[in-house]
């Protein structure tokens, strides 16, 4: 998307004249296609257009650099404004004497009891001492969830069934805290609509029994044109002192986040980036930004390759790399590993400039080969995998009969494995890392 | 009507009217059509997360409609815009569980994290025992903490039988037992809840595959419907969602949940407009008892009712 914007634009600066310097009709064309773009990431309405406002003001009339393209120029623009209205990152406040309460508020589903237990394992590892809290009386079962995060990650859990109010158990819980040497105490509470009276009021008095230092509102990263309106009303009644966006692993562009620091001010903390007790990140401003102008594929892509490929692994294959010991048993490893990663052909998709190939390439062929190059890879010798200098035609004979294939895709296979190995060689001594960079549109 | 269906589906309802699409309403009624009022409707349908292209296509095919009819009037424009979106919803063809009574009826629900499967489930037992019919769960979210727990409670308040393996097990190996179990206890439809997945976790969709295909196998033509919930809240997201799933598991509708709130679903127009899925209940509330079967008309007449305002 991302790299459809800017296509987009480059087609628009294409036709137009005023180079050097942006005219308003150049602008105003380009602006189109990034207000469509912004409505696209789910950023509200009313949000695109001061924002659009405020870009077409900085670009009209702006010199554009030398080194840029009019189409990169109004990108950067857009980009830096992105940045700006984003805010920096911030840290949770645990100025003042403990137990700091922190509380979590938020629509169902958003992923507060997740995020309560992702944050308690955080302020633990740095050296805190977290009490959390299950203050969802509501939603079947929801106790319990706390209660098994807390045993998973042996951090005390404070409950006290789902018949007393919940302000009451928050109450019960800092008193705990203080007497416990506790130095901070997560509220996690039910899920709500804002718009429900009878549950917004519990919030209220949540607040006006705890004194929170940080109230913190959690946001689906999916959450459409309405994100606005549940955080205005969640702000009005308790006021906000930061915002968590969840769910940032999946495609979706969080335009949310926009919206809601736009409208309220609130300084967005951090991201939930997965379902396991660590997958938590501090909010990094440039990073959303370019997710939000679609360039989150990218990052999916990269994130993937992470979790997919272990570190240790990785450092092993870049040594034998380096010493050109690299055998067809790490071309092996390298594949199974890349198949972690899903299917080729979604793969290809999120590979900038790579997406028009992908059509040209017949759906699963890519998977069948490399499924094909598996099996004449378990067919051969552990010597000959060490060492496939040594397979001569009986061996190539043995092995397309093992793996059901030709001799000459086993042949096929082979070239492909040596054209790696020098590729790799010149990588490793430097020579070809540009070209090899080059191919894959980096 | 066998539950409150209609208040529930009206009050919720109601807090659009004020909202959105109130202020659509109120502003088609009044005066002749302007270069203005396609702006605003534009402006509007974007604001209830119809997403731009739907909107675009909407507005585009209205306006033509309008310039044949030589349509002047700002609020035969709302008559029209409620016809035409009335028909992209209703998919032709497709009703819930259709065909002649089977012994045993099996319904998968797949959806994203946090957007109401299990509340979702228990509406939906809550519906079939409202039909008198003998129904059973399966808890198949094994990952999540305490998602199993959470269905516990609910077949417990409903008085509902569970099968459910250890937390962090197999879900095929809960689909095998219950689709088992549910034709030895010969109840009527047996209903199977699955873990929440982000649509781009590739090993997580091939997972909700294999529990498709452990149900299909057990019993030819199971699951009977797959369903997707979508969060009413879900934005754009919601198209990608409904893509992926549908690849991976073929869904067959659509429940569209939390209707109850201030968002209004509309990502359902682009999401039906492409996929042709149809849209089968709606949830309203967090009660059992909170859900009403979806009807097109009713859905985008009640997004333009003035009555009360």
């Amino acid at each position: 998307m991302f790299d459809n914007l800017s296509n987009k634009l480059q087609d628009i600066f294409k036709k137009l004249s005023g180079k050097g310097r942006l005219s308003e009709a150049d602008v105003d064309a380009a602006l189109r296609e990034v207000r469509l773009a912004l409505l696209e990431a789910d950023v509200n309405f009313r949000v695109v257009k001061e924002f659009v406002a405020r870009v077409r003001e900085r670009a009209i009339g702006a010199d554009v650099m030398k080194s840029l393209s009019p189409a990169q120029m109004v990108i950067k623009i857009v980009h830096e404004e992105l940045i700006t209205t984003l805010g920096q990152p911030r840290q949770l406040d645990l100025s003042g004497n403990p137990p700091h309460v922190v509380m979590l508020a938020g629509l169902q589903g958003s992923g507060k009891t997740t995020m309560a237990a992702k944050l308690a394992l955080r302020l633990r590892q740095s050296g805190q001492r977290p009490l959390l809290v299950a203050a969802d009386t509501h939603r079947p079962a929801a106790i319990t969830q706390l209660e098994v995060l807390g045993r998973q990650l042996d951090i005390t859990v404070h409950s006290e069934g789902d018949k007393v109010p919940p302000p009451r158990i928050c109450a019960n819980a800092v008193d705990r805290a203080r007497k416990g040497g506790y130095t901070v105490v997560l509220l996690d509470t039910a899920g709500r609509l804002h718009i429900d009276e009878e549950m917004m009021q519990e919030l209220e008095e949540v607040v006006r029994l705890t004194k929170p230092g940080e109230v913190l509102l959690v946001v689906d990263a999916m959450t459409g044109q309405d994100a606005v309106r549940v955080a205005e009303e969640f702000h009005r009644r308790v006021p906000l002192t930061g915002l968590i966006l969840t769910k940032v692993d999946g495609d979706a562009r969080g335009g949310a986040a926009l919206s809601i620091r736009s409208v309220t001010g609130v300084p967005i903390l951090f991201l939930g980036t997965g379902e396991k007790t660590d997958a938590v990140e501090a909010f990094q401003p440039d990073r959303l930004a370019s997710r939000i102008l679609g360039m989150g594929d990218m990052l999916t892509l990269i994130e993937r390759a992470e979790a997919a490929f272990d570190q240790q692994q990785a450092q092993k294959m870049e040594q034998k790399l380096r010493t050109a010991t690299f055998d067809l048993e790490d071309f092996l490893e390298q594949m199974q590993q890349l198949k972690k990663m899903g299917p080729l052909q979604q793969i290809l998709e999120m590979v900038p400039g790579f997406s028009s190939i992908k059509d040209q390439v017949p759906e699963d062929t890519t998977e069948k080969q490399m499924k094909r190059s598996e099996a004449i890879i378990r067919s051969m010798t552990p010597a000959e995998r060490r060492d496939p200098r040594i397979i001569d035609g009986s061996r190539k004979r043995r092995i397309a009969r093992g793996s059901g294939v030709s001799v000459i895709e086993i042949n096929q296979l082979l070239n492909q494995f040596r054209q790696m190995q020098r590729m790799m060689k010149q990588a490793s001594t430097g020579r070809g890392a540009s070209s090899l960079m080059g191919r894959f549109g980096l | 009507m066998i539950f409150k269906r209609p208040d529930k589906l009206r009050n919720s309802l109601t807090r659009t009217r004020q909202s959105v699409f109130g202020r659509l309403a109120g502003l088609l009624t009044q005066t002749e059509l302007t270069e203005e009022t396609w702006e605003e409707l534009e402006a509007l349908l974007i604001q209830a997360d119809v997403g731009v292209e739907t909107t675009v296509a909407l507005v585009s095919s209205l306006r033509e409609r309008a310039a044949r009819e030589h349509i002047r009037q700002a609020d035969r424009v709302q008559a029209l815009l409620q016809e035409e979106m009335t028909a992209l919803l209703n998919v032709p063809g497709r009703s819930y569980l259709p065909g002649e009574k089977r012994p045993l009826s099996v319904v998968l629900v797949v959806g994203v994290n946090g957007s109401g499967k299990t509340t979702g489930i228990a509406k939906l037992a809550r519906y079939h025992q409202l039909r008198g019919e003998r129904v059973l769960l399966a808890a198949g979210d094994t990952f999540r903490a305490a998602a199993i727990d959470q269905l516990k409670v609910w077949a417990d308040r409903l008085g509902i039988e569970l099968i459910a393996h250890q937390a962090g097990g197999d879900p095929g190996a809960v689909v095998f037992d219950a689709v088992g179990a549910a034709l030895s206890r010969r109840v009527d439809v047996l209903i199977v809840d699955t873990a929440g997945r982000l649509h781009t976790k590739h090993n997580l969709m091939q997972e909700l595959r294999k529990i498709h295909s452990v149900a299909s196998r057990q019993l030819p033509g199971a699951p009977h419907e797959t369903l997707l919930v979508l969060d009413a809240t879900t934005g754009q997201n919601g198209l990608a969602q409904a893509r992926t799933f549908g690849e991976a598991v073929d869904v067959t509708g659509l429940f569209l949940a939390k209707l109850d709130g201030t968002a209004k679903g509309g990502i359902v127009f682009s999401v039906v407009r492409e996929l042709k899925l149809p849209i089968f209940f709606v949830g309203t509330g967090e009660q059992a008892e909170d859900v009403a079967e979806f009807r097109a008309s009713e859905f985008v007449e009640g997004l333009f009712d003035q009555g009360g305002l």
